[in-house]
């Protein structure tokens, strides 16, 4: 009888897949609490560390004070207004150039990967361009577009251009062959190979390099901040640091860490969304 | 509907590295009616890959000329669907939306389409998973999807590469009983390649077995078995045996000089 049951049956029933989802629910609490603590953990004693070591004496208090006193001097600048005005000076400029980089590099990959002897052509000029550290043009882009605005999201849009591109670049070129094939058999005008084959078969790749950027434009431009600027997060660190106003200055560093994480989070959140389809979570 | 596939003298030649030639296939004469179940088999790198591109258009001959239903093949189209060995599945669909792929290729309105997909998945045995994504499917089940989706847009020719090599034994079998269901339902033209002698006995009404490379038509071995669906354990009967074993043979001596040709070239 189970010889019968076995392997004759073509038909296969789908498992249900309700099961799965109740099964889910029922444990989705304590394994959200047991994911937020065990996340979490490492970050409490960092910060337990860092309120008990000044205390102890461990390390000189006017170097690092303890995290409280960081704390208070964080509110103190939010409250003066003076956390908000800066952090939106350096969020705009971030996000402007980040934005750009996007709308340029995601298009422009797009078509480079598809045109290859275009992408040939240009592989080893960009290639020379990855490895030119934005930070060492930082007086090139000052000298030609001044210390203002400009110069500051020029050089936030040069930074993430180039992991943008290259990704997207990477991606168009390694889309499955196989798939490539079949949208040929189907007979696919370029148009709908590209809207319904390379772009959707591109979205991985490229969201790693827009989020590799999204890290880049927080970090190049809190560099830049910190010579010439008049406002933004590099600005109040090295201007608090300058005026030996350390709890002021640490609470600049913490504000950057914070936005850092949050942006990454959001962009993760976007690309999840986006690759919803794919077997594992996006690696980082 | 189906349609007949005739081969005339064709010949293919790649140009390799070096400014050489490679001659994959050469002058192959081959006809296969309307609604044919035709199996080609032959020894790896003899060229059957070669011949089903040039049967899908997606490649042109070198030499001589691919009638379909008497008229010159000019390149790829919807008349003929491929079924690749790798399935081709597009991963960020769901099953339901990668047949519906195919559909949106030939410009089937949006309402049809979904209906016309779901009952093939049906008919290839896969209701109940239409929202389901390539990475959640079993090898069979993808290679099923594939399946479905070459048949949905109502294809006179089906070309199938190696489509089952990847599963395994079992998978293949029912896989293979469900082919040919299918077939005889729908009476499509198929062309089938295989590596495995039993697969090309129990599937085709006749088998071509080709030379090493450059590839030619070596013989082409009718097979006439009792109706499959009657009699379940086909494969041991003696019937069965000696076809198995007549192609053995005609590959046989083609598989050796294969090897001794690939013995040489590694040599050199
Ligand atoms: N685009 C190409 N350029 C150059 N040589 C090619 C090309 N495509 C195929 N060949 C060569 O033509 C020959 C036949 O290839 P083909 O893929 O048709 O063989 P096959 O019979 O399908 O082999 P297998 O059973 O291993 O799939 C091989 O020697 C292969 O290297
Ligand atoms: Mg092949």
């Amino acid at each position: 009888m189970s010889t019968e049951l076995g392997v004759r049956s073509a038909v296969v029933v789908a498992p249900p897949v309700v099961d799965r989802k109740v099964r889910q629910r029922r444990s989705w609490l304590p394994a959200l609490l047991r994911t937020v603590v065990g996340r979490s953990a490492a970050i409490v004693v960092l910060l337990a560390v860092w309120e008990a070591a000044p205390r102890l004496g461990l390390v000189d208090r006017t170097f690092l004070p303890p995290l409280s006193e960081v704390l208070r001097a964080w509110w103190g600048l939010l409250d003066g207004g003076r956390l908000g005005e800066n952090a939106r000076a350096s969020l705009v400029r971030s996000f402007s150039g980040f934005g750009l980089a996007v709308g340029i590099g995601v298009p422009l990959g797009l078509l480079i990967g598809w045109y290859r002897p275009l992408a040939e052509l240009l592989s080893p000029l960009l290639e020379l361009f990855r490895n030119t550290a934005a930070l060492a043009l930082l007086p090139v882009f000052v000298l030609v577009l001044g210390i203002g605005e400009t110069s500051k999201i020029a050089i936030v849009l040069y930074a993430c251009l180039w992991p943008i591109l290259l990704n997207t670049i990477s991606a168009v070129r390694t889309v499955d062959p196989t798939l490539l094939r079949l949208a040929r058999s189907l007979d696919l005008s370029p148009l709908r190979l590209f809207q319904k084959v390379i772009l959707p078969a591109s979205v991985p790749v490229v969201f790693t390099g827009i989020r590799l950027a999204g890290a880049v434009s927080i970090l190049v431009l809190v560099a830049a901040e910190m010579v010439g600027a008049k406002a933004g997060l590099g600005y109040l660190i090295n201007a608090s640091q300058y005026n030996f106003a350390i709890p002021q200055m640490y609470a600049g560093i913490l504000t950057i860490s914070v936005i850092g994480v949050a942006f990454n989070q959001l962009l993760l959140a976007i690309e999840r969304r986006l690759t919803a389809w794919r077997p594992g979570p996006p690696t980082s | 509907m189906s349609a007949g596939i005739e081969f005339r003298g064709v010949s293919k030649v790649f140009p390799v590295r070096g400014g050489d030639e490679l001659t994959a296939v050469d002058g192959i004469d081959l006809e296969i009616a309307a609604g044919e179940f035709a199996v080609l088999v032959g020894p790896s790198g003899c060229g059957k890959s070669t011949l089903l591109d040039l049967v899908g258009g997606l490649t042109v001959p070198s030499a001589g000329e691919i009638l379909l239903d008497g008229r010159p093949v000019r390149g790829p189209g919807p008349d003929r669907s491929t079924v690749f060995q790798q399935y081709a599945l597009l991963p960020w669909r769901t099953a339901q939306g990668n047949v519906e792929f195919g559909l949106e290729a030939i410009g089937v309105p949006r309402r049809l389409r979904r209906a016309r997909a779901r009952e093939y998945l049906e008919l290839v045995g896969l209701a109940g998973f239409e929202e389901r994504h390539p990475h959640e499917l079993s090898g069979g089940m993808r290679q099923r999807v594939a399946i479905a989706r070459s048949l949905a847009y109502d294809p006179e020719v089906l070309l199938m590469d190696e489509p089952f090599a990847a599963l395994d034994a079992q998978t293949r079998e029912s896989l293979q009983e469900e082919l040919l269901r299918i077939w005889r339902r729908t009476g499509k033209t198929v062309l089938f390649i295989t590596h495995g002698i039993e697969e090309a006995v129990y599937l085709g009404q006749r088998v071509a077995v080709m030379t090493s490379r450059p590839g030619r038509v070596k013989a082409v071995v009718p097979i006439e078995l009792p109706d499959r669906a009657a009699d379940r354990d086909l494969r041991s009967s003696p019937e069965f045996a000696r076809y198995r074993h007549e192609i053995w043979s005609l590959l046989h001596d083609e598989v050796s000089r294969a090897q001794q040709w690939e013995r040489e070239v590694g040599r050199v």
